[in-house]
This record gives structure tokens, C-alpha cells and sequence, in this order.
């Protein structure tokens, strides 16, 4: 019996119910020092004044660091591409509300707050801007989105197709500005050890921060290490270096001892990316029988006036669906705000919301079944690119996911079901995410023991990759996984690609098997002195191309509205998935329905909102910004289908980011289902489900 | 957060005495309000006297049959106290739609009473707040507002009262009990929280210093009660609006009845209104929608809490109606 495939319990799950796991913001130091980041209170403009005598006699504070003494650091540091975000405490600019204006360091955490809080610091406010709009005078269009992808995406005569459809659909969706909260929040702690920089961070991928904090400190690499053994949750939002490790770094490096610095909540909401609101314009145009003619999806999104972030809504259409005209564009404007970044599902969890809701209203205009009209569009080749797919599963998605949830006993008409007060409603939406590899380099080394060690710069930011790589190992060596020590998590390893996009465990995990194979062509047996071998997978995917790798997957809900009082229950969520290969199906249930509820929180409650005249957040916080409480969270199911693809050789493709695509549109249009009502705006609250009330008997 | 000291009295009086001699001590129960605030710099006490130690954790049954409850009882043993449970079951059903499991642990009686405002600009120091920084101004009004008060506000603060706990007592005609540095009063809880008016800032009745030391609630009325929230997800969130109500049906008619609204005020709201137009009405759909309208044509939406109208109008008449049909009308 081979590991892969078999579900296990992460490895270092005791270590983590018992607390002896340590996190960045646990690991203790001699002399430690605490940092507090001061943030702008105002969204654009200079700082005129920082009066740190005021604060300099304050019990414990050591050093209040800012644009006027810290270090100069490097400009240019960030991964793929460079981050104004690490430029802390450089000049007097206010780019945003809630951007670092300060540093205090005192020698305990309640001191450091404390003095931050009284810290005066005198600004010149310039005129400001923060709100988004579609009809907004400043959105132009961008040269690229996320990750360097091309903004507009065109073939076919979309005109021509609109025109010759029976049945056209232009629609307007939205999606609200939603942030990040995960478990833990952003720690870091930074020392001086012999000469090297050391830092322990809460990050998604060690090595990429070990290279920022390097060029930003003008240090060779090899003085700097970083690690992060354990991490309570990225979601892309710890996937680059954040403020907390430059600014440990920047006050160790000052004050020579060690500093931690961890955010609170509303440091999280300026200070580690979020997804920005969007507004998508979709026209689909239809032959009688659902075929697609026309397909146009126009995303508007915001940005921060420092970096250009596009949150590539678009994207889902050159995967998704067959038509004869396609036209993928997106337009962003530069606010004074934070900067968005990826956070799971970036591109994929908006647009699939807005999309795969379009595709229910095309069904119910067409009369036919929302998983019959998605079939009849089933592409040939990926409609973006015209390349074949390497696998594509959706289908199978579709008709295991209809058995399962019971949706062919549906009655597709709206409005027709109560229980009591509620009104019930069924829905659905397909998901898709991309199933990458990305270069790493991992060792593994054969023990006097007979057991094997494996060195790779992965992150486990509670997935269990740790363990699928365990794994993985263990069946390329054909030993038990107890024989294989994992570790992980630490610059020292070498080049690895982040935990992110979803490629972590397939990255990884070909450069775990290519090690462990060439460990094995090495020796067999134990050796009598530690043999290491050690591969770097960029070669072989340079190989490899950047085939259409995707995974799918079909979202269903049932939901409960009172459309008296506006509430919205979900009852029922179940998600059938065709990502490839399946590690450990324990932790790979455990993510999916983590991204299942998080479409669910999107769906229902996430909302970050600011007041424009003042320009930072006014929620900034877990009381105030609703995420769905253990209470929303109903009964979840997954499941997947068989889905063998050896375009990467472990036929990994990745669960990380799926979940949460293509939920929110499934419970929306369950909403429809139940009364008859559309909604296109996220998130849907009591507010707008009273807002707009369906006709008939309401009780 | 400001450093502190911590006291911790044994007797009320003490507790009381030490407070006159300190302006800027504050009495600190559960803490689940109060540190919060102090963590954000809201609130800036300079020494918490506990008042957890003075013996006001107890809940009795009076003589007539209705209740006293320490001030210091937390929410939850109030919650599940079988007196609570079976005679004011809209106070124990209030109390556990509010906050969560681990708060409600924590928070006590006197706590929830006076909580403050949940609205997000009172709990931020940069910005202005009459209620925190008298004659700031309101930015609610233009700004952020839709879970603000429809009912009872003032140009100078449209903010609500958040508790779920208030709203049934203020249904129950309790009375809170305090000590002061000059002995102990009573404030019937309708006289409890002041009108908004242009001080927004001042809360209550309450004299200066005061130790709040518990809350009686007269016998029930033979009626059956009920508490229904409604609320942006499922749990661990403030009242959209609320209805608190008991309802006594005799031959068909309304024979007594009590009405009071969360989410909707700028405190907890008791709708008399509705009450005076409902006595002595057949117990139908049709009378409760004219009283709950009755009760909101007062009401002053702003743009974005207009569907609170609506929203409070037909909790009021769909919690009527389950009470009605409860009592066999
Ligand atoms: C995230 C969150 C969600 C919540 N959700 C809800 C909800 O849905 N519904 C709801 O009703 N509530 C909710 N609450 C509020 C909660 O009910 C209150 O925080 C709690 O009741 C306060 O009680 P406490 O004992 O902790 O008060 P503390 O925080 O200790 O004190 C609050 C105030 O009362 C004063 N005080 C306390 N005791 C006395 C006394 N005996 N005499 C005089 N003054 C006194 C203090 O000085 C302070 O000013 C929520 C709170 C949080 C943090
Ligand atoms: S509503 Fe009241 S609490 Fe809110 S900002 Fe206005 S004055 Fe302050």
C-alpha cells in the first residue's frame, strides 16, 4: 500500500494541540525587545512632525524608530516584483491610511502599545481619494494583471456574436473590498547571531523573504536566514515578505538585540494586501439552445497609488467556456489605499462569483438546466490561449456533484418552496483553478538510522503539506513515512517556490520524488556515514512548458431565506473537485472546506468598509468585519473525481485555492432560486435581501 | 493602552469610596467592554476597581415571585437560572443571542447595562465622535450608519445602544439598583437611559460614582414571552434590530402586552405606542401591523438604515403573531 493516497494526520498536529508548536510571535529570545508600528491616520500626505521626547521617558521604551533615524534600506526588494510595501520608514509620505508612520521599541509589548498610542505625530493632509467606482474617471486600462498575465484576452467578433444571439445577458456584478484575517497574524522576530541576520517569521515561502531582507539590507544572502516552521494560515496574504520582518530587522540591526514585532488586526488591514472591489460587466450571447456566440467579461478593480495590483477577475473565461467571440478586459484605478494583493483564489473567487452567477441567469433566460447549459459549452481547447488542456474534468464534476446533492429532483422555477418562514432554494456554480509547478530545490539524505531526511524551503501554513511531502518521500524510497524526518521551512534549504497558487505540494512534491529518486540510484540501505543528494526541479520544468494545467470543480447549496427579516442560512454546501492526484485526503478535505467556507463568509458577510472622508477602515477589527461564525457553517461535503494528469509527474495539481471559487455564485443563485430575487452585489445582508423584496405572499 | 493600577474591594462600599476618591478610576466587571475600550485608547483609566469580589453574584426569587439579580451575575448563569428560563424566557433567549459563549462568561449584568456603542467611529481616536469627544461632531450622520438608531436620535449622535440583555428587561419593567457615596437609589429602568438630546456623551441616570449593585424584575405577567434577533450572520453579532414582547390574550383580545426594540434607539427602546394602540384589540395579524406602524411612523431613517423600518415593523408583528398563536388565539 502506497502513503500518497492514504489520509493521515498531520505531523506535527500533537506538537500544535499541545502548544509546544512554536509560532514566530511564540519563539522566545535573551533581551527581547517589542516593536509597535504607528500608523497614519490620514490617507494622503506628509508627515510634518514625530515628537518622540514625548514618549522617549515613557516606562520600557527603548527606541521610537522613524522616517527621520531608521536605516536606509535598498529599494527594489520584493518577489517578481518590487515592493513599496518593504519601503518602511523611509520618507514623509503617507500613501495610505493605516501605512507605518513610526516604530516604537520597548521592552515589553503593553509598553510599546502604550507609547505608540501617545506617540504625537503631526501631518499635512493632502486631498484624497479612496472611493471605487466603475464609472470612475480615473480607471485605465492596465498592460497586465496579476503575475504578469496579458489584461486583455480577445478573439472572434464579439459584435457579430451578440448580434446573431437569440438570447443576450449584460449584467453588472460587484464584489466588496474583503481582507484578510487568518488564525494567526503576522509575527516576525529578528536577531543578530554571528554575524548573520536571523529572523523567524510567519511567512509563506522563507526563501523569497531571506532574499528581500537582503537586498533591502545591502547583506549577501548568505548572512541572512530566515524561517517559519509553523504558520496559522496565509492565504496570500503572508506569501511575500510583510512590515513585521523589515521592521524586527530594521530595529535588531539599530539596537542590536532581538525585536519582535506582531500586527494586530487593524495593522492586518492595511499592511498584508486584501482583495480589492471589483465591478464585472458580463455579456454572454446564446443560441436558442444555450450555445455560447458572445462572451465578454469587463472587470473594473482598484489599486493603491504605490503599486499596480490587478486582480485578474477576468481570468476564469479563458478556462471556463466555448464561444464563438471572446473579450476579456480589465480597467483599474489608483486610489490612496492600501495595496491589494492575492488573497485565495485571487482572479478565480470574484470572477467565477460573477460569471457562474451570469451562466445560472443565461439558463433560467434559456429555459435550461444550469449543469446542461454548462456541459453545451464545454470548450475543445482552453478558450484563452487555443491550447489543449492537459486534463479536464469538469463534467465528471458536474454529474457526481447532481447525484449527490439530489439536483436533478429539482423544481427549477423560483419562489415556490417555504418551510415555515423560510423560503428554500438550491444552486450551483463550477470552479477552476490553474494546477501549476514552479522550480524548487529539495535534499534528502540517508541516515546512519536507516531513516531519510528531507531539507526543502516548503511552508506549512496548515495545509499539511509537511506531511504530503512525508509522503511522497516515503513511497519514492518505499519506507514507511515514520522513517522520513521532514524538515522544512528554513532559507537555509535553498531555493524553494512559496506556498501560493496553488502550486506548493505539486512544486514540492516533484522536487521531494526527484530527490528521493536520485537518493536511490545513490545507495540502498543504510549507509554508514549521512548521504545527502540534492535536485533543483528548474531544469525539468523549463521542460515542462506551461502546458493548460487546471483544476475544476462543481459548488452546490441549498440555502433557507426569510425574506421578512432579510437572514440568509446556508443548509447545504457540497463541492466535488477534480485536482488531480490526492496526497493526504484528510488534509485535502480539510482545505477544500476551509475554501468552501470561505465562499460562504464572501457570499454572505465579508465587507470591508471606509468612511471616504477620512479614509481609513472603519471595521478593522473581528467584531466589525464579519466573517461566517461556526453558527453559518452547515453540514459541508466533498468530494472528487478520478482526474490523472502526469503533466507534472506526482499528478498533484493542488486543492489550496479551489474551494473557494464558484461558492459564492452557487449560493446567490440558490438565493434566486428561493425567492426569485437576483443578487449581484456582495455581500448579501439582511439589508439587501430587505431591500429588495420578491413579489408575491411574502409569510 | 495607559498603564493602571487594579484594585479589588471586598465590600461595596469600599468600592464606591474609592471611586469618588478617583476621578479617573473606572469600575471594571467582566472587562469584555471596558478593556476592549482601553486597548483602542477610548477609554483611559488611570486605576479599575474589580467589582466582581463584593458579593453581587447572586440571583434570588423575591417574596411576589420576581427576581433580583447581583450585578455581578454573569450573563450566562443568568441565561440557563430556571426561574429566568421559565418566567422571563425572552430575558434568557436575549441574553443568549448576544456575543458568544466565552463573553457571555465574562460579561456581567452591570457590564452589559452600560456598554457602549458599537459605532465604528466612537471606537476610533482619530476621528470625531460627540459621544467620545463632545462637540467633535457626527460623522455617522453622512457617514457610515446602517446599523444606526431610526428611533429616538438627534443630530448630535445617531448611535444605538447594543444590548440584547436591556431590551428584554426594559420589556420586564426591571429597576436597577446602585449604591452611591450617599446611599442607595433605584432607577426604574425606563428612567435608566437619557434621551440622546445634545449629550450624547452622558448615558444615563446614573449618579456620579455610582456602583451599579444589581436589577430586580417584578413578577411576570401571566403571559408568554419571546426574544428574536436579527442579526448580519448567525451568531457573535450585534442586533440589526430586535424585538423583545409578552403578550396575554383574554377572549380574543389584547389584554396585556409589552413591546420593546433593539438595534433601533439610541437606547433600548420599550414601543409604548404600539403597547397603548394594541389594548384591548382582537389579537390578529391585522391589529399588530397597525400598532407596530403606529410605533415607526416616529421613526427617521437615514440612507443607508431605511430597511430598519420595515425590518422592525414586521419582527414586531411576527413576534405577536408566535405569541399569540402560543397563547391559543
Ligand atoms: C465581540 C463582542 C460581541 C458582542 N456581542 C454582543 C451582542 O450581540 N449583544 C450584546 O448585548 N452584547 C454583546 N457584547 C457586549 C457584551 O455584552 C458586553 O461587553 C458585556 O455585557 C459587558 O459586561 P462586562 O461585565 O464585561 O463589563 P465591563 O467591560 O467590565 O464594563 C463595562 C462598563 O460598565 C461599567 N461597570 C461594570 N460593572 C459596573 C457596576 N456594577 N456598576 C457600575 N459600573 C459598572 C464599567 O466601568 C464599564 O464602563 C459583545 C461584546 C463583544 C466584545
Ligand atoms: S453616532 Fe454617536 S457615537 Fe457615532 S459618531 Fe455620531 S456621535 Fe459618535
Amino acid at each position: 500500500m502506497t502513503a500518497v493516497g492514504s489520509g493521515r494526520t498531520r505531523l506535527e498536529g500533537h506538537d500544535k494541540v499541545t502548544g509546544a508548536a512554536r509560532y514566530a510571535g511564540d519563539v522566545p529570545a535573551d533581551g527581547l525587545l517589542h516593536g509597535w508600528p504607528v500608523l497614519a491616520t490620514i490617507p494622503r500626505g506628509r508627515i510634518t512632525g514625530i515628537d518622540t521626547s514625548a514618549v522617549q521617558a515613557m516606562p520600557g521604551v527603548v527606541a521610537v524608530l522613524h522616517h527621520g533615524n531608521s536605516p536606509r534600506l535598498v529599494e527594489g526588494a520584493g518577489w517578481t516584483d518590487a515592493d513599496p510595501n518593504l519601503q518602511l520608514l523611509q520618507d514623509d509620505r503617507i500613501p495610505y491610511a493605516g501605512w507605518p508612520v513610526a516604530l516604537v521599541v520597548a521592552e515589553t509589548f503593553e509598553q510599546a502599545r502604550a507609547a505608540a498610542m501617545a506617540l504625537p505625530v503631526k501631518y499635512h493632509a493632502q486631498p484624497w481619494d479612496v472611493t471605487f467606482s466603475a464609472a470612475h474617471p480615473g480607471l485605465y486600462t492596465p498592460d497586465e494583471v496579476n503575475l504578469h498575465q496579458p489584461s486583455e484576452t480577445a478573439h472572434g467578433d464579439l459584435d457579430a456574436g451578440l448580434s446573431a444571439s437569440a438570447v443576450v445577458l449584460d449584467r453588472t456584478y460587484t464584489t466588496p473590498e474583503e481582507h484578510h484575517n487568518a488564525m494567526e497574524p503576522h509575527a516576525a522576530i529578528a536577531q543578530w547571531v554571528g554575524g548573520r541576520l536571523e529572523v523567524v517569521d510567519s511567512n509563506q515561502g522563507s526563501y523569497a523573504v531571506a532574499q528581500d531582507l537582503a537586498k533591502l539590507f545591502a547583506l549577501d544572502l548568505s548572512q541572512v536566514r530566515v524561517r517559519s516552521e509553523h504558520v496559522g494560515g496565509g492565504f496570500g496574504s503572508k506569501a511575500t515578505t510583510r512590515p513585521p520582518a523589515v521592521l524586527a530587522a530594521m530595529a535588531a540591526t539599530v539596537l542590536c538585540r532581538p525585536v519582535r514585532v506582531v500586527l494586530t488586526r487593524r495593522h492586518m488591514f492595511s499592511l498584508v494586501g486584501y482583495r480589492p472591489p471589483t465591478s464585472q460587466r458580463i455579456r454572454l450571447g446564446a443560441a436558442p439552445d444555450g450555445r455560447l456566440l458572445a462572451y465578454e467579461h469587463l472587470t473594473a478593480t482598484q489599486t493603491a497609488t504605490t503599486f499596480e495590483y490587478v486582480e485578474p477577475a477576468g481570468v476564469v473565461g479563458k478556462v471556463m467556456y466555448a464561444a464563438d467571440a471572446l473579450r476579456i478586459g480589465h480597467r483599474v484605478v489608483r486610489l490612496d489605499v492600501p495595496i491589494p494583493k492575492w488573497m485565495r483564489g485571487p482572479g478565480e473567487a470574484p470572477g467565477a462569483f460573477a460569471l457562474e452567477s451570469a451562466m445560472d441567469e443565461l439558463a433560467e433566460k434559456c429555459g435550461i438546466d444550469p449543469i446542461d447549459l454548462r456541459i453545451r459549452n464545454e470548450p475543445a481547447v482552453a478558450p484563452g490561449s487555443g491550447r489543449p488542456f492537459t486534463s479536464r474534468n469538469v463534467v465528471a464534476c458536474y454529474l457526481e456533484g447532481a447525484k449527490r446533492f439530489g439536483w436533478y429532483e429539482r423544481d427549477p422555477r423560483p419562489g415556490i418552496r417555504r418551510e415555515g418562514r423560510w423560503w428554500l432554494g438550491t444552486g450551483m456554480g463550477a470552479a477552476t483553478y490553474p494546477g501549476e509547478t514552479a522550480p524548487a530545490t529539495a535534499a534528502a539524505t540517508a541516515e546512519i538510522d536507516g531513516t531519510v531526511t528531507i531539507r526543502i524551503t516548503a511552508a506549512d501554513i496548515g495545509t499539511g503539506a509537511r506531511t504530503a511531502l512525508a509522503q511522497i518521500a516515503a513511497d519514492a524510497l518505499s519506507l514507511p513515512v515514520e522513517w522520513i524526518r521532514m524538515r522544512i521551512a528554513d532559507s537555509d534549504f535553498g531555493p524553494a517556490i512559496l506556498a501560493g497558487h496553488s502550486f506548493g505540494t505539486a512544486s514540492w512534491g516533484l522536487a521531494v520524488d526527484e530527490a528521493c529518486k536520485a537518493l536511490r540510484a545513490r545507495t540502498t540501505g543504510t549507509p554508514t556515514e549521512p548521504i545527502t543528494v540534492q535536485v533543483n526541479t528548474a531544469e525539468l520544468i523549463q521542460a515542462m512548458g506551461r502546458p493548460e494545467r487546471h483544476a475544476f470543480g462543481a459548488q452546490f447549496a441549498e440555502v433557507a431565506v426569510d425574506v421578512l427579516s432579510g437572514e440568509v442560512r446556508v443548509r447545504r454546501l457540497l463541492g466535488v473537485y477534480a485536482i488531480g492526484r490526492v496526497v493526504n485526503p484528510l488534509t485535502a478535505r480539510s482545505q477544500l472546506v476551509g475554501g468552501m467556507v470561505w465562499g460562504l463568509s464572501m457570499a454572505l458577510h465579508e465587507e470591508a468598509v471606509r468612511d471616504p472622508a477620512f479614509g481609513g477602515h472603519l471595521n478593522a477589527n473581528l467584531a466589525g468585519y464579519h466573517y461566517a461564525a461556526n453558527a453559518d457553517v452547515p453540514d459541508i461535503e466533498v468530494g472528487w473525481v478520478d482526474d490523472p494528469d502526469l503533466a507534472n509527474p506526482t499528478g498533484i495539481k493542488g486543492a489550496g485555492e479551489i474551494g473557494i471559487v464558484g461558492v459564492a455564485a452557487a449560493i446567490a443563485n440558490a438565493v434566486w432560486h428561493a425567492t426569485g430575487i437576483r443578487h449581484r452585489n456582495l455581500p448579501i445582508t439582511p439589508a439587501r435581501v430587505l431591500a429588495t423584496p420578491p413579489e408575491g405572499p411574502r409569510a | 493602552m495607559k498603564e493602571f493600577t487594579y484594585v479589588r474591594p471586598a465590600a461595596v462600599i469600599e468600592a464606591v469610596t474609592l471611586r469618588a476618591g478617583r476621578p479617573g478610576s473606572r469600575y471594571l466587571a467582566g472587562g469584555t467592554n471596558l478593556v476592549d475600550l482601553m486597548k483602542i485608547g477610548v477609554e483611559q483609566p488611570d486605576e479599575l476597581i474589580d467589582v466582581t469580589g463584593l458579593g453581587m453574584d447572586r440571583i434570588e426569587t423575591t417574596l411576589d415571585a420576581g427576581l433580583r439579580i447581583g450585578a455581578a451575575v454573569s450573563n450566562s448563569d443568568l441565561a440557563v437560572h430556571p426561574a429566568v428560563r421559565q418566567d422571563f424566557a425572552a430575558l434568557s433567549q436575549a441574553i443568549l443571542s448576544g456575543a458568544s459563549g466565552q463573553l457571555r462568561n465574562m460579561a456581567t449584568v452591570g457590564g452589559n447595562l452600560l456598554q457602549r456603542t458599537r459605532c465604528a467611529y466612537f471606537a476610533d481616536i482619530s476621528l470625531p465622535c460627540n459621544k467620545r469627544n463632545p462637540g467633535s461632531g457626527c460623522p455617522a450622520l453622512a457617514g457610515e450608519h446602517h446599523n444606526h438608531a431610526i428611533l429616538g436620535w438627534s443630530e448630535h449622535c445617531v448611535a444605538t445602544h447594543p444590548s440584547d440583555m436591556v431590551v428584554a428587561l426594559m420589556a420586564y419593567d426591571a429597576t436597577v439598583e446602585a449604591h452611591t457615596p450617599s446611599g442607595p437609589v433605584r432607577i426604574p429602568i425606563s428612567d435608566f437611559y437619557r434621551p440622546v438630546a445634545d449629550t450624547p456623551h452622558l448615558e444615563t441616570t446614573l449618579p456620579e460614582h455610582a456602583l451599579i449593585t444589581g436589577v430586580t424584575v417584578p413578577p411576570a405577567p401571566p403571559a408568554s414571552s419571546r426574544y428574536r434577533k436579527v442579526r448580519e450572520r448567525a451568531s457573535f453579532a450585534f442586533a440589526t434590530g430586535s424585538v423583545a414582547a409578552a403578550l396575554t390574550v383574554r377572549a380574543g383580545a389584547v389584554h396585556a402586552v409589552r413591546i420593546a426594540l433593539g438595534g433601533a434607539a439610541s437606547h433600548p427602546w420599550r414601543a409604548s405606542t404600539a403597547e397603548a394602540a394594541l389594548l384591548g384589540e382582537p389579537a390578529t395579524e391585522d391589529s399588530f401591523a397597525k400598532a407596530a406602524a403606529a410605533e415607526l411612523a416616529e421613526a427617521r431613517p437615514l440612507p443607508h438604515n431605511q430597511y430598519k423600518v420595515a425590518l422592525l415593523r414586521d419582527l414586531i408583528v411576527a413576534v405577536l403573531g408566535d405569541l399569540a398563536v402560543e397563547a391559543g388565539a
